[in-house]
Formats: structure tokens, C-alpha cells, sequence
């Protein structure tokens, strides 16, 4: 099946040459810190986590959002997302690839990662994310593959699949919660070390997850014959939607306590990132955008006439991602360490370094899930004409 | 005078450490003097958990210098110049951040110049080994001492993300340029690992007492096992009112703070 990756347009191959490229720079890029070391990120003694991690982060979340297709599909007997669910699955594989290049780049002696799974560790959280995001990826991979071989000779899915999408139901949860619980369990970093964590990581997993998705199918639909369905993309902006609104609260009721206790431990980081503390105010804007585009994106998905026009619910989706994205793959980590353990304000900035080596893995996973689609789609129109 | 450049260095770095040592000149010297030395120490000095009181009311900060000069030292820690990526094992820090949830007002006049002594606190709940993936961070069950094995540590840093008082170090330069002098009896580290204070457990394997501590000549620091009820560092915390940085964290760190 892979070989019809080999078959596309002018078009195809230009965007092809395009990711190798972005790729191949931020190799580059990674091998320059890899010979000089971490001191070429923004990273510091005061912000010791920063763009890498935040990129891992906000990744595990899109991947953990197949559940919001395969779970209707599978348990709910939803018809309509049976289009999308090979593609939510490559989405997943592509982000947990990226996901763990995104930690791979973030430690200072990548050549030991194996440590991690040699001396296994299960009183630390970062060691349940290495076990269950390979899982998680291999799982979907198989699942993904199986399925569409199956769809290409018009077979059912084995039992054996099915078996494994069971699997993956709770697994997709797991993943992220532990994900959630690096940061809800680390005292002393009150911005984190909230119960509402993992429930927040997986709201805005959800969303961001529909609305990549939707964005995606939309692009596929111009660019192959590829049809994700109307109710599918109905059923993903309603699943988005909701999930915004319960982010939106729970954000709330974070200011809520944060604010209305007064205690400096919790609030000290939302004053920070909402007003800026001493004049330093680098990541004040940026909240706000946030907070904004996530409130836009609610207001705009609540009209009937956004819902049903392409291209108004395509622009809706890039606000709430531009929202979610800033949230959790930008502000969430370094913002913790914002005032640092000795009340100072250090501020981050990522580095050049820091942001061609993550832009070299984005390019590299939308290789990987150009890749996938391609075959996907190109399967799809077979089995179609054959109809 | 033809005394060579290094040759003064030296002769004025020993001096230091002398003065340091206090009126016994020679004898503060010759404990400080680790390589080759280490293996003539007597017996391994033992405690079910050690721990350490910082007494402020001794310490008057003129003199750190010395003991943290000791101890970066003897350590090889390296010094980077630029502040943001510095390694520090015993470092020093204003009374309103040593212990920034306390009050930030009105703070009385001898804790507002005070620069209060830091270091690892060992805690004995330390959440930097609850989260460490690889163990590289460890407590010593015999002691209580948290130590680091800097051939495992992978350099995630979660292990200073989870610290509460900025006691870990990460490596972002290749520190052994950085290094004045090295000491063959220490192991260097490399770039890539976190590090910090160690409570001297080489020194305490060959009977000696953690070098700060040693080269305090204002008996500022007290080092003993707050196991052991009888010890003298149980007899100043059950005499004096003491703190501990964060309390409230549930870490239980074993330095305490006289003031
Ligand atoms: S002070 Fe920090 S590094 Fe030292 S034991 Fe406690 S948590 Fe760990
Ligand atoms: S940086 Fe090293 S010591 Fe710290 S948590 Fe990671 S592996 Fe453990």
C-alpha cells in the first residue's frame, strides 16, 4: 500500500520538498545544540522547561483526541465518522512521533533515553508517558493499517482490531492524564499543581483534535476526491464546541480560585500572565490573545450560519487552535516557573535554535501524516470507482 | 620579587583557604586538602539522617565567600559566567527569597541584609527523586542523604521542575573549562546532567565533616543526625526556634534556619 505515496502531482511533490526541507533544517539546527549544548535555548536555571516541552504537551493532547472518533464510532455505532477514523489514526501516529521527538530534543544526554525504560521507574509520571505514548503510537499504527487494508480488499476488520480499538479507549485517556499529572503533582509550582489538570489537558486535547481534524478533511476534500461526510463534520464542530465552553470554564473557575483566595502560590503566575509583574510583561499578550481567541471561537461556533459554511467553520477552528495552541504548547510550561522558587520574575524566550529544531519536527510529523493521508486517500478513491 | 603569575595564584588561593580555616592555620589546611589525602581520614562518619542547622545569628554573610569558595572547589563546580545557566551547590540568597512565602513586608532590619546560605536540603520526602524517570536521583536509605548518579541522569530536568527551592543545576555548557582547578579526587561532570550539593558524603565516608561546615570558623553551621536524640544538632533545634524553607510542601528538609 505504501508505494502509493510515490504517486501525486506537482502540487504534492512541492509540499513533499517543502517539509524535507523545513526537516532538514532543523536537523541541522538540532545537531548545532547537540554539538554545543542546551545553553543555545531560552531555557535557564529559573525556566527550566520551555518550548520543546510545551510542544510535546500540547501533541500528546491532539493525540489522545482519536478517542473522540473512534468512541462514537465503535461504541455509539456512528456511521458518519467511519471516513475519518483511519485519518484521526494517522493524525495520532504523526503527533506522538512528534511528541517524542519533541522530549528527545529537550534532554541533555539524548544518547541515555534508553535509561528510562532500563530502570524503570513507576513513582515517576515521565516514565508512564514513555511507556504509554510508544504504545499509544504502534497501537494506532496497527489499528490505522489493518483498517485500511481491510477497506481496500472490502473486508471487515478482523476481531483482533476490534480488540485493540477497545484497548485504545482507555489508553488515550491514561496517556493524558499522565501527561497532566508531570505537572499537577510538582509542589511548589502552584500554576501547576492543580486537580484540574488533567481534566483541562483533556478538553482542550478534544478540541484541538476536532479541529485539526476538520481543517484536514476540508483540505483533503479540495485537494483529493476525499469526502469526510457532513455529519462527521457536523458531529467533530459539535464535539469542539462543547469542549471549548467546558475549557472556557474551567479556566474560570481557575481565575476563580486563584483570585479570590488571594494565596500568592496560586495566584501569583495568573497575575503575572494577565498584568504582568515589575514591568515584566513578555507573556501578556499572549494570554490575552488566548483567552480571546477561545472566547471568539465559542461566539463564532454558536452561530448556526459559522456551523454549516465551510469556510467560515475552517476559520473558527484556526481561531480556537491559534486559542488551545497558545494555551498549551506556548504558556502552560514556562509560565510555571514564572515567578521562579525564589519569587523572581525570569522571563523565556525561546531561542532560534529552540524554534528551527521544533519547526524541523513539526515538518517531519506532517510528512509522516502527509505520507499516510496520501495512501489513505488515494485507497479511498480506489475502493470508491470500484463501487 | 620573581614569584611566576600561577605560582602566586596558588600560593594566595591556599592562603585563603587558611584563612578560612580559621586561627588553626595549619590544621584547617590540611583537612581542606583532599586529593590524596582522602584515604588517610579514620572511620566513615555514620547517622540514620543527616542534617544540618544554618545558624543566621552567627553567619553574617562577610565571610561565604569562603565556604562556598570550598565547596565549589573541592566539588568542581564549574563557574559560568553568565548567570542564567550557573551550577550552584551552596549558594546564597536575601531573606524575602530564601523564604519568599513569608513576609514580604515589614521584615525586620537584621533579616533584611542577612544573604542567607542555601543548599540541597535533602529533604526527606524529596519530590526531585519522586519524579526522577531513571533513579539518577536517589535517597541514600542509610543516611537520608539525596545523591545523584551523574552516569544515569538522562538531563530531563523534571527533577528541578519538582524542587521547590532551586537547588538543582543543570549542565547547559560543558562545565570542565569552567572549572578553576580541577580536583583529580572528585569526579567532574559533563555537559548534559543536573548536579548539586551532595552533603560531602565523600568527606563523610572518610570521617570528616562536610567542608562548609569545616571551614566555618563562626561555628555557623552545625552538621549532625537528627536521628539521634542526643546529638547536638537535636540539642540546638530543642534549645532555639527554628524555620525550614516551605514547610508547608511536606518535603521535610533537613537544614534548618536559626535566626
Ligand atoms: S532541596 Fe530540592 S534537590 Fe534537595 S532533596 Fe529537596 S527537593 Fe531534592
Ligand atoms: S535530569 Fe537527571 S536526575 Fe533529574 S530527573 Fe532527569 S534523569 Fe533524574
Amino acid at each position: 500500500m505504501i508505494e502509493k505515496a510515490f504517486h501525486g502531482g506537482k502540487g504534492y511533490w512541492i509540499w513533499i520538498i517543502f517539509l524535507a526541507a523545513g526537516t532538514g533544517m532543523g536537523l541541522l539546527a538540532y545537531l548545532y545544540q547537540l554539538k554545543e549544548g542546551l545553553w543555545l535555548t531560552g531555557m535557564s536555571r529559573n525556566v527550566s522547561w520551555g518550548f520543546y516541552i510545551s510542544q510535546f504537551t500540547f501533541l500528546v493532547g491532539v493525540a489522545a483526541s482519536v478517542l473522540m472518533v473512534v468512541l462514537p464510532l465503535y461504541l455509539h455505532d456512528f456511521k458518519a465518522f467511519s471516513p475519518i477514523t483511519v485519518l484521526s489514526q494517522f493524525l495520532t501516529v504523526g503527533t506522538l512521533a512528534m511528541s517524542l521527538l519533541f522530549i528527545f530534543s529537550d534532554v541533555g544526554m539524548p544518547m541515555r533515553i534508553l535509561n528510562v525504560p532500563l530502570n524503570p521507574t513507576p513513582g515517576s509520571m515521565l516514565f508512564y508517558d514513555t511507556v504509554f505514548l510508544p504504545g499509544f503510537l504502534l497501537l494506532n499504527l496497527i489499528i490505522g493499517w489493518t483498517a485500511l487494508g481491510a477497506e481496500k480488499r472490502r473486508a471487515v476488520l478482523p476481531p483482533w482490531v476490534k480488540i485493540l480499538i477497545y484497548i485504545s479507549f482507555p489508553w488515550a485517556v491514561i496517556m493524558h492524564t499522565v501527561t497532566a499529572f508531570i505537572y499537577a503533582g510538582t509542589p511548589g509550582r502552584g500554576f501547576w499543581m492543580t486537580a484540574i489538570m488533567a481534566p483541562r489537558f483533556l478538553t482542550t486535547a478534544f478540541a484541538a483534535g476536532c479541529a485539526i481534524l476538520i481543517v484536514l478533511s476540508m483540505v483533503l476534500g479540495r485537494l483529493s476526491s476525499f469526502d469526510a461526510g457532513e455529519k462527521a463534520i457536523q458531529k467533530l464542530t459539535t464535539i469542539m464546541f462543547y469542549a471549548l465552553i467546558i475549557d472556557a470554564f474551567f479556566l474560570a473557575v481557575e481565575y476563580f480560585t486563584a483570585f479570590y483566595s488571594h494565596v500568592p502560590a496560586y495566584s501569583e503566575t495568573f497575575r503575572y500572565l494577565l498584568f504582568g509583574i515589575d514591568g515584566n510583561t513578555a507573556f501578556v499578550p499572549w494570554f490575552w490573545l488566548m483567552n480571546i481567541a477561545i472566547l471568539c471561537a465559542i461566539g463564532l461556533l454558536a452561530f448556526p450560519g459559522v456551523r454549516h459554511n465551510h469556510l467560515h467553520l475552517s476559520i473558527a477552528c484556526i481561531v480556537a487552535l491559534c486559542g488551545l495552541w497558545i494555551d498549551k504548547g506556548f504558556l502552560l510550561v514556562p509560565a510555571a516557573f514564572i515567578p521562579n522558587v525564589f519569587g523572581r520574575i525570569m522571563e523565556y524566550p525561546p531561542s532560534w535554535v529552540e524554534l528551527t529544531v521544533s519547526l524541523g519536527i513539526y515538518c517531519l510529523g506532517m510528512l509522516m501524516i502527509t505520507t499516510l493521508y496520501k495512501v489513505t486517500t488515494a485507497i479511498k478513491r480506489e475502493t470508491n470507482v470500484r463501487r | 620579587m620573581t614569584i611566576s603569575r600561577r605560582k602566586f595564584l596558588k600560593t594566595t588561593s591556599v592562603s585563603c583557604l587558611a584563612l578560612a580555616a580559621g586561627p588553626s592555620l595549619g590544621h584547617g589546611y590540611e583537612l581542606l586538602e583532599l586529593p590524596g589525602r582522602m584515604s588517610k581520614g579514620p572511620e566513615e562518619l555514620k547517622a540514620k539522617r543527616w542534617g544540618m542547622v544554618v545558624d543566621m545569628r552567627k553567619c553574617d554573610g562577610r565571610c561565604t565567600e569562603d565556604c562556598i569558595g570550598v565547596c565549589h572547589e573541592i566539588h568542581n563546580v564549574p563557574f559560568i559566567p553568565e548567570a542564567e545557566h550557573q551550577v550552584m551547590w551552596l549558594f546564597q540568597e536575601p531573606y524575602e527569597n530564601a523564604f519568599p512565602d513569608r513576609s514580604r513586608e515589614l521584615v525586620s532590619k537584621v533579616l533584611k541584609n542577612r544573604r542567607f546560605l542555601l543548599l540541597c536540603n535533602h529533604c526527606d520526602d524529596p519530590p526531585c527523586v519522586r519524579a526522577c524517570p531513571t533513579q539518577a536521583t536517589f535517597k541514600r536509605e542509610k543516611d537520608g542523604i539525596v545523591m545523584m548518579d551523574y552516569h544515569r541522569c538522562i538531563g530531563c530536568r523534571f527533577c528541578m521542575a519538582a524542587c521547590p527551592y532551586g537547588s538543582r543545576s543543570f549542565n547547559f555548557r560543558d562545565p570542565r573549562p569552567y572549572v578553576r582547578k580541577i580536583n583529580p579526587a572528585f569526579p567532574t561532570r559533563r555537559r548534559g546532567v543536573v548536579e548539586k550539593c551532595n552533603f560531602c558524603q565523600e568527606r563523610l565516608e572518610v570521617g570528616k565533616m562536610p567542608a562548609c561546615v569545616e571551614t566555618c570558623k563562626k561555628g555557623a553551621l552545625v552538621f549532625g543526625d537528627l536521628d539521634d536524640p542526643d546529638s547536638e544538632i537535636r540539642r540546638i533545634l530543642a534549645e532555639s526556634p527554628h524555620v525550614r524553607r516551605k514547610p508547608e510542601l511536606g518535603t521535610r528538609p533537613s537544614v534548618f534556619y536559626l535566626f
